[in-house]
């Protein structure tokens, strides 16, 4: 009988592998992709970087006008998440199984939740355009919106989690639904919120690069148009601008992290 | 002596046909400290959480007070758990808030929403609350973070947040289980001093039969959902742990007779 099931996983394991290498030969004789062609381009790939895409002095001037279009990029994202958040909270502590106000209530918000959720930043972007044109409003809700569904998510599961007990603890002292969530159930996840609210903060700092090219707005748009232009040098200086601000963003919120857990 | 809780053919139903209780009937006197045991899974939790409606029973009658307690609506309902404490096996504490504000936590059923929102509690409260932790000595600990302290005080912490309820009875879901002998002694302890000293009616759920004999003045005893003894701790056999545990009985880790011994 053992020996059955060990056999059995066995002939499994190599159905999956034997599948997984079929599915990408098919598709790389759909899209005529040569992989020995693609590795082969890689060192050329690096030789041309290095010989174009470094910032030189020259482009040293267009700094500030890059540093306020990043400056811009990471208000409306920050923006976008705290607005988000808001929102999330409230959804999450009607849509959470420990304080729902009734499952189908409950079922509800999660299901608005779960739609905000499974539809991409960027499909939320093309989806936008239409109504608010290459704007940066146009970032701002598709961030706003992605956000949303995720920290929605992110935030019930905190609250289930983390609360359960002292909210039956408080509900068999007569303690009325608000006092209970507000004297029990955000005290007691509030760091993990607020670190959730952080990460989310970051995401979005990177996607708002990609977005800013969708909907010409943004240090996304400033980068799309010096490269477009063949200014690969102040193209590079936005990259390497994007970096420095997205590891100064992840190290401050590492260091508020580890003060409030 | 009055009875201040009579359960009468109590029924609970989870889902189509897992029974957990069929059919409980027992009356608890004012000032009382009665033990419910049995075997794990035999539905002493739930019983224990329908008598505050934590879970609504499918049938039968709860009367506290002389108040229907299935009959109640919402508001009526919160004021009677005001009267009622509950202490936990987990003991539920908020692990981020100091000690003093779990312990006024037990206040909140009686605050209006804004002053419940805020946790605004008056100057005679936070005197109560530093009064009760006092009594159960943790007069030191009064501003800890709760997860800073240790079982046996986490548990002292939920008691004096039952206690500043002003409650006429103690609900207790297996209060000493996550507890080492020495915490759990001094726990039931409390509970005792708390039933005899200020007249509070005690009922607890407890895995251990020699605690039970030796702390309660009556024994319930409970197996698959149905009472099978209900009598004074004195008047508990081994026979009437056989009916309680069933077959279990025999792995239980001490022998009756040493017990009443003792």
């Amino acid at each position: 009988m053992q020996a059955d099931i060990f056999a059995k996983k066995k002939r499994n394991t190599l159905a999956f592998l034997l599948l997984l290498g079929a599915v990408t030969i098919l598709a790389m004789i759909i899209t005529e992709y040569n992989a020995l062609k693609g590795f082969a381009s890689i060192p050329k790939a690096i030789q041309w970087g290095m010989a174009n895409f470094y910032p030189t002095a020259e482009s040293l001037e267009k700094l500030p006008v890059i540093l306020e279009k990043l400056q811009e990029t990471l208000l409306v994202s920050i923006a976008a998440t705290t607005a988000a958040a808001a929102f999330a909270l409230l959804f999450s502590i009607f849509g959470s199984n420990t304080t729902r106000i009734n499952p189908f209530f409950g079922a509800i918000t999660r299901g608005i939740a779960t739609v905000f959720r499974n539809i991409d930043v960027a499909a939320w972007a093309l989806i936008l355009l239409f109504s608010f044109g290459q704007s940066s409003l146009t970032g701002y809700f598709a961030l706003f919106f992605g956000s949303f569904g995720f920290l929605t998510r992110a935030f019930t599961e905190t609250i289930d989690e983390v609360s359960g007990g002292s909210v039956e603890a408080l509900k068999a002292t007569g303690a009325g639904y608000f006092s209970i969530i507000f004297q029990s159930v955000i005290p007691s996840s509030i760091p993990q919120l607020i670190s959730w609210v952080l990460f989310m903060i970051e995401t979005n700092i990177r996607s708002a690069t990609l977005i800013g090219l969708l909907t010409g707005s943004g240090i996304g748009f400033t980068f799309n148009l010096y490269y477009k232009s063949l200014a690969y040098d102040t193209a590079s200086l936005v990259v390497v601008v994007i970096i420095a601000a997205i590891l100064l963003i992840e190290y401050a919120s590492n260091y508020v992290r580890k003060v409030i857990l | 002596m009055t009875a201040l809780l009579e359960v009468n053919h109590l029924t609970k139903q989870f889902g189509k046909d897992s029974k957990a209780l069929t059919d409980v009937s027992f009356s608890v006197q004012e000032g009382e400290f009665v033990s419910i045991i049995g075997p794990s899974g035999a539905g002493k939790s739930t019983l224990l959480r329908c008598i505050n409606r934590m879970i609504d029973a499918t049938g039968g009658e709860i009367r506290f007070q002389d108040l229907q307690v299935m009959d109640l609506k919402k508001k009526e309902l919160k004021q009677v758990r005001t009267k009622i404490g509950m202490i936990f096996q987990h003991y539920n504490l908020v692990n981020r808030l100091s000690v003093i504000e779990n312990t006024l936590h037990g206040k909140l059923g009686t605050k209006s929403t804004l002053a419940g929102v805020l946790g605004y509690y008056s100057k005679e409260e936070k005197q109560q609350a530093a009064q009760i932790l006092n009594v159960l000595g943790l007069n030191e600990m009064i501003y800890k973070r709760a997860d800073q302290l240790s079982g046996g005080q986490k548990q002292r912490v939920g008691i004096a947040r039952a206690l500043i309820q002003n409650p006429r009875m103690l609900l207790c879901d297996e209060p000493i289980a996550s507890l080492d002998p020495n915490s759990a002694k001094v726990i039931m302890d409390h509970l005792k001093k708390v039933s005899t000293t200020m007249g509070i009616t005690v009922v607890v759920n407890l895995h251990q039969v020699d605690v039970a004999i030796k702390y309660s003045d009556r024994i319930i005893g409970i197996n698959k959902g149905q009472v099978v003894y209900n009598g004074s701790a004195k008047g508990l056999t081994s026979e009437d742990i056989q009916r309680i545990y069933g077959s279990e009985a025999e792995d239980l880790i001490f022998d009756i007779g040493g017990i009443h011994a003792g």
